[in-house]
């Protein structure tokens, strides 16, 4: 007996662990071992043989009908070795544990626009439904007893079919998420028949234990005042569980808040206090599916907009992860449970009655309501979508725990429920759930088309929603949009600025995010196709041939073709990376890397199983890292992107290193805090240059800085121009001739529109490297100062600046932006002035800055080095080297 | 024909200012194809906003509204209820353009194909908002008139050069002719995938 047993079920073992939830294979294995180790052994062998089939059963059968099956013959195991139904799915581990990570994940995840647009219908079926449904299958079945078609052992009155009604009736959101996640309808459809499911458990909650107290107390002893009482506390149930959720939605948005240095526990904080709402709801008998779905779908907004990025994703697999465990210990243990005959009593009529009725009143329910709904909906919902909802009624491990939670000594036929409400759960979930597919494709029902939202969408939906405000408030009509307009309105003046971080809050909008996220996508590809041809289809740009042609165009002319989309990705993917790597840098970071905060508030359609983006996003940022690897060392004609590429360094380090310097100086004319570092930096350089990796790249920065600011102090300021000889000589260079007729050529560029570009794309090429590629920059570097050098070394120290423009002279628009810099440099000793110096500092580099840095933050401008600077690292860094 | 003739009462006090009222409700009917009391309902709003009393409605009327003030839109929706290079727009003016957002009926789909295209139709309800953005008025969005539309409706918080890449790359998106703006046809052509019909449509009544 064990044996053949043991082979089917190894059968289905395979099935489920191949797919894309393989976190089940995990505690799949775990329940096979524990509770039948016989059949772990012969598993091996037969789930080669299913393995091929394992794809096709599964896009045929739900994964949860293949659960319960498994269960079944799991329990049979068991049943049969031990003669007596050992486990079973205990109503209270059901609602205290399986159940909450369950409606969290819907919660959390649910499309809130669009349940919020449904919201209308979603509560009249969720309300008005499940009341109907339940009176009309308690009251059918009490009729059908009463005709005497029920076996006389059937012990129960009007009563006990009421309460057997309200349990049975509810449609249940495991069930229902399970069955609908694979079905792929539209998404009204499926918001409606899921927000149903969530939203019932109040009405049903409050049935339960009505009908049940009746029930105890006895038909005798009901007075009028216990109807009202049960009507009031349906109020009180749905509104309190809610209020709950809200309550504690806005307690886990405000801690969200201040949790910037302690990021290691946001995720914690998320699922514990949705948890805590999931219990002080339940301690004080409040619906607490509705709590937690509250909390959850309230929370997201400001939750995912303070945590780091990090926690998002923590807090998004954790919490799908949980769910889906969840759901295959339910349904497992649902067909564990059936097994256990000892509970069971079979009635025929009773069974068949129960089944039929409560498709019959799902049916006629939804036609109705439908009916009433159209006469008020934009959309009405057709003749398909009512059959689709009917049948997609399913019912499930709710109503089980239910049925088990009965007490045998009140309710004298809890074995006829027990055994029915099994059998209705096995038909739901297997047969329509089975069926149901087929059925929505033979229906044609609209499917969900699943497209990434492009900018253009999102913009004018915007303004789509503006134009519809504006036009209810002519109107005079306070519809639907009015409000929402007003709740926008509300959220951004009051509920944002409370429950948000400042930084997140500045920064956040909807349609940034979109073209965040798009640029993302096209810099993945880009780098994927390791920068030789942009996808013509994605960003069509006219100069294409020219990208082909990488020995020519360098990277900055790729990036600059690609559209600007395309570099400022690439800062994008650097900044969600620093901003975990570096605590001590975090300041800068959050200014910076907060502009382009991933929110994925916009999950056009819910589903548990497929977090998308994520996914590829890191496996293209090693493809990524790759390609600018390779891509450095073959085009040298970058070098320029490459140098300033520094900056990127150079910006992480500068918090800190400033700290430390402006500690350890003092000097007379530090009062533009800019100076301070470039000052600062030059006698610190030469010590440091021998140090570890990441001071030696900032310093050999700011000495570079340095060699701007010395210049100009130089005549004013002996003291410090002594300390290090080998700048001040600079000063009176030679090279005073060359920049004097670019100054007058380029100073038109540099305004234009050309130079304004090139000094853009090329800041923005810098922050291609994100954080943890720096070892890989500074190899390629070298490597290319080491072709780059000899022209420096040459010239001497005095020359160091002038290699680089000479280099570029090919490149008039990166030319262009050094030219002001050494302008003003060598204007200086002819306006010998402190005013004139104090302008140098800041002339050049103030427009220059806004251009290099656009996408900073303002606070983070006035500290920010020209771009210049970098490029001249690299020499100094080939004579370390 | 009893639908035409019974709220002719209802409507008479109102309308027989200016024009028949033959003239004023065929034609007002001809856009909405609905029951008098939307059109009563509009109308009292209508008067209602009429400070001046004299049967027009003026920009400052629309100004007026308190929440218009505060829709980064409202200018230039207020502007779209006006002909071109007038400053007053009649009740008829008025229902023409409200008409654009009734939604589409089940039956209207079907029936009279070879007819004039019924204003709620989904390029008319597109071509409403096209107009919004082209300030110009030269059948085509561009980079210019993008920026300016979307400076009102972003936070202070996005930096021009921000918002300068936002309206590059939304052009880039949308156009397929390679002229640097959005014509009309690149604008529906963008929008196809998106159910402008639900999203531009409101309920005026029920």
């Amino acid at each position: 007996m064990p044996q053949p047993l043991a082979n089917v079920c190894s059968t289905f073992v395979p099935e489920q662990t191949d797919g894309k939830r393989c976190w089940h294979q995990g505690c799949q294995e775990g329940v096979l071992q524990l509770v039948s180790p016989q059949a772990g052994g012969s598993a091996g062998h037969s789930a080669s043989r299913v393995f091929h089939l394992s794809r096709k059963v599964t896009s045929i059968v739900p994964e949860s009908c293949l659960l319960i099956l498994l269960g079944l013959v799991l329990g049979g195991i068991v049943l049969a070795v031990a003669k007596k139904a050992e486990y079973q799915l205990e109503p209270n581990m059901f609602f205290l544990f399986l159940l909450p990570p369950i409606v969290l994940d819907s919660g959390y995840f649910m499309p809130s626009r669009l349940f919020f647009d449904n919201i209308g219908a979603i509560l009249t079926y969720a309300v008005v439904g499940t009341l109907w449904n339940s009176f009309a299958t308690g009251t059918a079945l009490w009729g059908l007893h009463r005709a005497g078609l029920m076996d006389p052992g059937v012990e129960a009155g009007l009563m006990d079919f009421l309460l057997f009604g309200s349990l049975i009736s509810a449609v249940d959101p495991v069930a229902v998420l399970a069955v609908f996640e694979e079905v792929h309808v539209n998404e009204t459809l499926f918001i409606i028949v899921f927000g149903e499911s969530l939203l019932n458990d109040a009405v049903t909650v409050v049935l339960y234990k009505v009908f049940n107290s009746f029930v105890e107390l006895g038909p005798a002893h009901i007075h009028a005042t216990d109807y009202v009482k049960g009507v009031a506390s349906f109020f009180l149930v749905s509104l309190g569980g809610t209020a709950v959720g809200l309550l504690f939605a806005f307690l886990l948005a405000l801690i969200t808040r201040f949790t910037k240095r302690v990021r290691i526990i946001e995720p914690l904080f998320v699922f514990l206090l949705a948890y805590v709402a999931y219990l002080a709801a339940e301690m004080v008998s409040l619906s607490s599916i509705l709590a937690v779905t509250f909390c959850g779908i309230c929370c997201k907004k400001y939750v995912e907009a303070n945590i780091s990025q990090k926690s998002r994703t923590t807090v998004k697999y954790t919490m799908k992860t949980l769910a889906s465990s969840s759901e295959t210990i339910i349904f497992m243990f649902l067909g564990i449970s059936a097994v256990d005959t000892s509970k069971w009593a079979w009635d025929t009529a009773l069974v068949l009655g129960t089944l039929f009725f409560i498709l019959l009143f799902r049916a006629v329910g939804v036609v109705l309501q439908t009916h009433v709904l159209n006469r008020f909906r934009l959309i009405p919902l057709d003749r398909i979508d009512q059959v689709v909802m009917s049948y997609g009624g399913l019912r499930g491990a709710v109503a089980f725990a239910l049925v088990i939670l009965l007490d045998r000594e009140k309710v004298k036929a809890k074995d006829y429920f027990v055994a029915t409400t099994i059998v209705v759960v096995f038909f739901t979930v297997i047969v329509q759930g089975l069926t149901i597919k087929p059925l929505v494709t033979w229906l044609k029902v609209k499917r969900s088309d699943h497209h990434k939202p492009t900018l253009n969408e999102e913009l004018h939906e915007h303004a789509f929603d503006h134009i519809l405000a504006a036009v209810e408030d002519i109107v005079g009509h306070h519809g639907y949009h009015y409000w929402r307009d007003k709740w926008e309105q509300f959220d951004k003046k009051y509920l944002s600025q409370l429950l948000m971080r400042k930084s997140a809050y500045r920064l956040r909008d909807e349609i940034w995010d979109v073209y965040y996220k798009l640029n993302i996508r096209d810099a993945i590809s880009f780098a994927d196709q390791g920068g030789h041809v942009l996808s013509a289809a994605k960003l069509a740009l006219p100069s294409m041939p020219s990208r082909t042609s990488m020995s020519e165009s360098s990277v900055t002319n790729l990036l600059r073709e690609s559209g600007s989309g395309a570099c400022l990705d690439l800062q994008v993917i650097d900044t969600v990376r620093s901003r975990r790597d570096k605590e001590d840098a975090a300041m800068h970071h959050v200014l910076r890397g907060s502009l382009y905060k991933p929110r994925r508030r916009y999950k056009a359609s819910y589903s548990r199983h497929f977090i998308s983006p994520d996914k590829q996003e890191r496996q293209d940022k090693e493809i990524f890292r790759q390609n600018m690897k390779r891509r450095l060392e073959t085009f040298k004609s970058t070098k320029h992107n490459v140098c300033s590429s520094k900056s990127k360094a150079r910006l992480k380090e500068k918090g800190r290193k400033k700290k430390n310097i402006s500690l350890t100086k003092e000097t007379p004319n530090g009062k533009t805090q800019r100076n301070i570092p470039w000052q600062e930096a030059a006698p610190v350089l030469v010590m440091v240059s021998s140090e570890e990796e990441e001071s030696d790249s900032s310093e050999t920065e700011r000495e570079d800085d340095e060699g701007i600011v010395f210049i100009a102090r130089a005549t004013d300021e002996v003291l410090q121009g002594k300390t290090t000889p080998g700048s001040l000589d600079v000063c009176p260079s030679p090279c005073i001739i060359p920049p004097s007729p670019t100054l007058a050529e380029k100073e038109l560029p540099w305004k234009g529109d050309q130079a304004d570009l090139a000094v853009y794309v090329s800041s923005e090429t810098t922050k291609i490297v994100p954080v943890d590629m720096q070892k890989a920059w500074n190899q390629s570097i070298s490597s290319l100062e080491s072709i780059a050098s000899p022209p420096g070394t040459e010239s001497g120290p005095q020359h160091r600046r002038f290699v680089c423009p000479v280099l570029e002279e090919g490149r008039p628009q990166s030319a262009s932006h050094v030219t002001p810099e050494q302008s003003s440099c060598f204007q200086f000793p002819s306006h010998i002035s402190r005013s004139g110096r104090s302008q140098s500092d800041s002339s050049p580099d103030g427009p220059e800055q806004q251009e290099l840095q656009p996408l900073m933050a303002t606070e983070e401008q006035g500290r920010m080095p020209p771009t210049v600077e970098p490029r001249r690292l690299m020499f100094h860094r080939a004579s370390h080297l | 024909m009893l639908l035409v003739v019974y709220p002719l009462r209802s409507l008479r006090k109102g309308l027989c200012r200016r024009e028949t009222i033959w003239q004023y409700y065929i034609s007002i009917l001809n856009w909405w194809s609905v029951s008098h009391s939307q059109i009563t309902r509009l109308y009292s709003r209508f008067t209602s906003l009429d400070k001046g009393e004299n049967g027009t409605l003026s920009r400052e009327d629309f100004q007026r509204i308190p929440e218009l003030a505060i829709n980064p839109l409202g200018d230039r929706i207020i502007n779209a209820f006006f002909p071109e290079g007038e400053d007053q727009v009649n009740f008829r003016g008025f229902m023409r353009t409200l008409a654009h957002f009734r939604p589409i009926e089940d039956n209207e789909k079907s029936k009279d194909q070879n007819g004039p295209e019924p204003l709620n139709s989904r390029s008319n309800k597109l071509h409403f908002a096209f107009r919004l953005y082209d300030l110009d008025k030269d059948d085509k969005i561009s980079r210019d008139e993008l920026l300016q539309v979307l400076r009102m409706m972003v936070g202070v918080n996005i930096s021009d050069e921000q918002l300068g890449s936002i309206a590059d790359r939304t052009i880039q998106e949308a156009d397929q002719d390679g002229d640097s703006a959005i014509s009309f046809a690149e604008f529906v052509k963008v929008l196809e995938k998106v159910d402008v019909e639900q999203k531009m449509s409101i309920r005026f009544l029920h």
